[in-house]
């Protein structure tokens, strides 16, 4: 359990020090930079102006001489300055992450609660009516832009059902405060995790479908159906664990997607989050922010994968004991009958 | 000459344009009452302009004025910074106005009204300009506003940081406060745009107290700015929403009516027009919905859709032919070029009726300056071809005269729409234009910092004076490598220069209006730019909010004499 866990970190460290020097260079590389910006955006400055904005921000030195500046400063834990909003990195990004941690957490516990029923109930009979009803519901919500779901989702019920909000994180003019409060940003919340929820929701149903059904034609299905299990005991005491592996690997592998695909609800919905922080950070050459931000999601990717290889271990004795190769490797299923109850 | 504008009796009472004790019965009467007193009392005689009648007077009507109720508004983008005397993006001006007073304010007929200076006084050599000070103004955290705040804010801030000033104040000497309520800048020049760029924004007034001695950009009070306006500050949740609150000790009494302005973050733009249509914002100024939404929402009664109150934010839209290209450097090709163009069509096809074709690089709406006197390009496809013709670019076996790159100004979907139109235009008289997208840090660097374009769109401000919106993209001393929205056309014309140097020190109106005259004449005969069409830009509103067209510019209204007609 240590080991693994020690390994891990380790490799965060090398992950994190290769994201900056990669980020920084492609970063680096696009034209134009944040004086190039805040001058298009003010329409009258000097050069000698732009050359004191250059020498403050340290765009003036070497590239080279900036990276070693920068990967020194983030070995001390200091993510750096953000000249555009006068901040330190680390406090912009930490004040955007528990409104994109919210988003995207409660979109995919929703996703995967309900995927995972609904490929389930699928899998029970394939091509059953259920099935070919849940199937075509998932391709659709699987192939239909956020986008458009996410405005017409807002017109529907923001707009002319007037029952949700539209769009921020709470009632602004109301103040509330404590459990309302709470409340309120819940009420602000269903319409993105809806939205986002659309489309992870067919992708995990798909998923935990076709591994369902797989594992409910194993041998010990048969036997555990011989020796008289009921059916409910069968799907989620026996096939279940099974079948939720693979669909536990790819949520590792989409936490990292959600949180750049929330950047289009986020832009909808008015949602404060990280994803918009980013875009506008990529808009305006704010490096440092958009440093940060990737930082933090590689760490979050990294920790959420950690934590799916430990749910992972729980499951399946297979990934606890390895014979051979690293723990972290989630293996292949259906070489060996699973864990019997 | 020394113009006199001390009456300050007078000037109170104008201070918020309005007259708050005037024998009316009729709106537009009311109107006129103002302008001929502005014009001719106390105000007038700066520039020998005329009371500009709008196409629809706004109301100012304070009386009956309703104190109460909490403004919620839309503000896109979200502003970079609240640090308006380094950044002065226009979502910032928008905030920080409220927050803080300029010296003075311009009306909807841009003549200059009284804010943190009551008066203002010019020497007959135009070289010393005395300004006497409001007595009574507070700072935010209740430190009394006095000259020091002005004196430290000329010397450093304009100095330094402010970009407009840097450039309308590049000959003051010094500064000097014979008391608290006095200051005296000394110029070494004459420079007569000074009282056209007197405002907030432009020349900005800072708490010496806060900020002197500080490492000013880095300054904790930037995005926390005390200032001596009608609102307080009071949060910025990024991403989410700006809070203001009601000075109470603001220096005219009785103001502001609102009980603050709660500023929100609504990115999308169908979110905007979803958010006024609910009523969850009741104001947002400066195109904040597509054209088509607002057609849609002015059919709603509780909403207003108006052009107002853009005068002194007069923009246009040009392209920028490169000169230093071996077939744009050709007068002929940039006449073909405009005469390609339909720009009624343009117009009220992309721009939804919200625009007009521009006759020049001066905007109609900035009347003072404006003359429509100057030489025109219409709509002729034939006149075109017939140009190419003779500049010596007759269509090849292909169809084609030459190649073209145009790469619009990434500033959302209108412009790309734009670029679309000129392409269309263009390949209709054999020019095979490439439309290129680039972001808008790329579309800079290439363009103002390695003149690597053949054909861009670009636009612009007027603001209260040519000087400072419309000079530099023709002055040839004002091509600076490296400098958005300068110069970049490699225009070098010596007449050209020499009408605007002229201007920059004649210290009588009439005859820097004249100057300004001949010059739209040899810009429009030259085709440095090529001059497309003048921004109608349009706010949204809630139909009882009142007095809210009453300004030179909504992004830049201090608000204080905005009402709500019933409770909000």
């Amino acid at each position: 359990m240590l080991l693994p866990l020690l390994r891990r970190l380790l490799q965060l460290v090398g992950i994190v020090l290769a994201i900056a020097v990669l980020d920084f260079i492609l970063l680096k590389s696009l034209p134009g930079d944040l004086v190039d910006v805040i001058a298009s955006e003010s329409g009258s400055v000097t050069p000698e102006y732009l050359a004191e904005l250059r020498r403050l921000y340290g765009l003036d030195r070497h590239y080279l001489e900036q990276l070693v500046a920068y990967i020194g400063r983030l070995a001390q834990g200091d993510l750096g300055f953000s000249f555009r909003y006068g901040e330190p990195v680390f406090g912009l990004v930490l004040d955007r992450l528990p409104t994109t941690l919210a988003l995207v957490g409660a979109a995919l516990t929703l996703s995967v609660a309900v995927g995972l029923l609904l490929g389930i109930a699928a899998a029970r009979r394939p091509h059953g009516v259920t099935d070919t009803l849940i199937s075509g519901l998932s391709t659709l919500g699987y192939s239909a832009p956020l986008f458009w779901i996410a405005l017409m989702l807002i017109v529907l019920f923001g707009v002319k059902l007037g029952w949700l909000p539209i769009g921020g994180i709470r009632d602004v003019s109301a103040r509330h405060s404590g459990w309302r409060g709470s409340l309120d940003v819940v009420h602000h919340l269903i319409l993105p995790v809806a939205t986002l929820s659309i489309y992870y929701v067919a992708v995990y149903a798909r998923l935990s479908r076709a591994s369902m059904i797989d594992v409910l034609t194993e041998d010990y299905i048969r036997t555990a159906r011989a020796k008289g299990a009921r059916e409910g005991r069968v799907i989620f005491g026996h096939a279940l664990p099974n079948a939720v592996l693979p669909v536990l690997t790819m949520l590792g592998v989409q936490s990292s997607a959600l949180l750049g695909g929330s950047i289009v609800v986020e832009t909808v919905f008015a949602w404060p989050g990280l994803g918009q922080l980013s875009f506008e950070a990529i808009k305006s050459r704010d490096i440092p922010v958009l440093l940060g931000v990737l930082l933090f999601s590689a760490v979050l990717v990294v920790l959420s994968n950690l934590l799916v290889d430990l749910v992972q271990m729980w499951l399946d004795p297979r990934v606890r004991r390895p014979r051979t190769a690293s723990a972290a490797e989630p293996r292949a299923r259906t070489e060996q009958p699973g864990r019997l109850a | 000459m020394t113009c006199r504008h001390s009456d300050h009796g007078e000037n109170r009472a104008g201070t918020d344009g309005v007259i708050e004790r005037a024998p009316v019965v009729d709106r537009r009467e009311l109107f006129g009452l103002g302008g001929a007193l502005l014009a001719g009392g106390a105000l007038g005689s700066l520039f020998p302009r005329e009371a500009h009648a709008l196409t629809e007077a706004p109301v100012p009507a304070v009386e009956n004025a309703r104190a109460g109720g909490t403004l919620d508004a839309v503000v896109h983008p979200e502003p970079p910074t609240l640090a308006f005397f380094m950044n002065t993006a226009t979502p910032t001006r928008a905030v920080v106005s409220k927050i803080f007073d300029g010296l003075v304010d311009y009306g909807p007929d841009l003549k200059p009204r009284p804010q943190l200076a009551e008066s203002w006084e010019t020497s007959a050599d135009g070289l010393t300009w005395t300004l006497k000070l409001r007595k009574g103004a507070f700072w935010h955290d209740g430190t009394p506003f006095t000259s020091a705040d002005v004196q430290f804010s000329a010397e450093v801030v304009w100095r330094r940081y402010a970009p407009t000033a840097k450039r309308i104040f590049q000959y003051l000497t010094k500064v000097e406060v014979p008391d608290a309520h006095t200051a005296v800048l000394t110029l070494s020049k004459p420079t007569p745009v000074i009282i056209n760029a007197l405002d907030v924004v432009a020349a900005p007034v800072l708490p010496r107290h806060l900020y002197e001695g500080t490492d000013i950009p880095n300054n904790p009070y930037n995005n926390k700015p005390v200032g001596t306006g009608p609102f307080v500050f009071k949060e910025w949740a990024r991403g989410s929403h700006i809070r203001l609150e009601r000075f109470d000790r603001y220096w005219q009494s009785g103001r502001p009516f609102l009980d603050g302005i709660l500023w929100k973050i609504i990115p999308d733009v169908s979110g905007r027009a979803n958010a006024l249509e609910t009523g969850l914002v009741q104001y947002g100024e400066r195109n904040p919905v597509t054209f088509a939404d607002a057609d849609r929402l002015a059919k709603s009664d509780k909403l207003v859709v108006n052009k107002d109150g853009y005068n002194g934010f007069a923009g246009w839209l040009w392209l920028i032919p490169n000169l230093r290209h071996p077939i744009l450097g050709q007068l002929k090709v940039r006449q073909a070029i405009l005469h390609a163009i339909n720009r009624d069509l343009l117009v009220k096809t992309v721009w939804g009726g919200y625009a007009t074709p521009a006759t020049g690089p001066v905007s109609s709406l900035l009347k003072t300056f404006y003359t429509p006197d100057t030489p025109q390009y219409p709509y002729d496809r034939k006149k075109a071809e017939a140009l190419l013709d003779e500049a010596g670019f007759p269509k090849q076996a292909d169809g084609w005269r030459f190649k073209l790159n145009h790469d619009f100004i990434p500033f959302g979907d209108d412009y790309r729409r734009t670029g679309e139109f000129v392409r269309q235009a263009l390949r209709a008289v054999g020019i095979d234009v490439t439309l290129r997208g680039l972001d808008l840090a790329a579309w800079t660097k290439n363009v103002f910092a390695e003149y690597n374009f053949d054909l861009v769109s670009s636009w612009g401000i007027n603001w209260q004076d040519p000087q400072i919106g419309v000079e530099q993209h023709y002055w040839s001393k004002a091509e600076a490598k490296g400098t958005p929205w300068f110069n970049a056309s490699g225009y070098a014309r010596p007449e050209a220069d020499k009408l605007l140097e002229a201007a920059q020190t004649e210290t009588d109106p009439a005859r820097r209006v004249a100057i300004y005259h001949d010059f739209q004449k040899l810009a429009q005969a030259d085709l440095g730019l090529l001059n497309i069409l003048e921004f109608r830009w349009f706010g949204v509103w809630d139909a009882r909010l009142r007095n809210v067209t009453n300004t030179f510019n909504h992004s830049q209204s201090n608000f204080a004499h905005v009402w709500f007609e019933q409770s909000a």
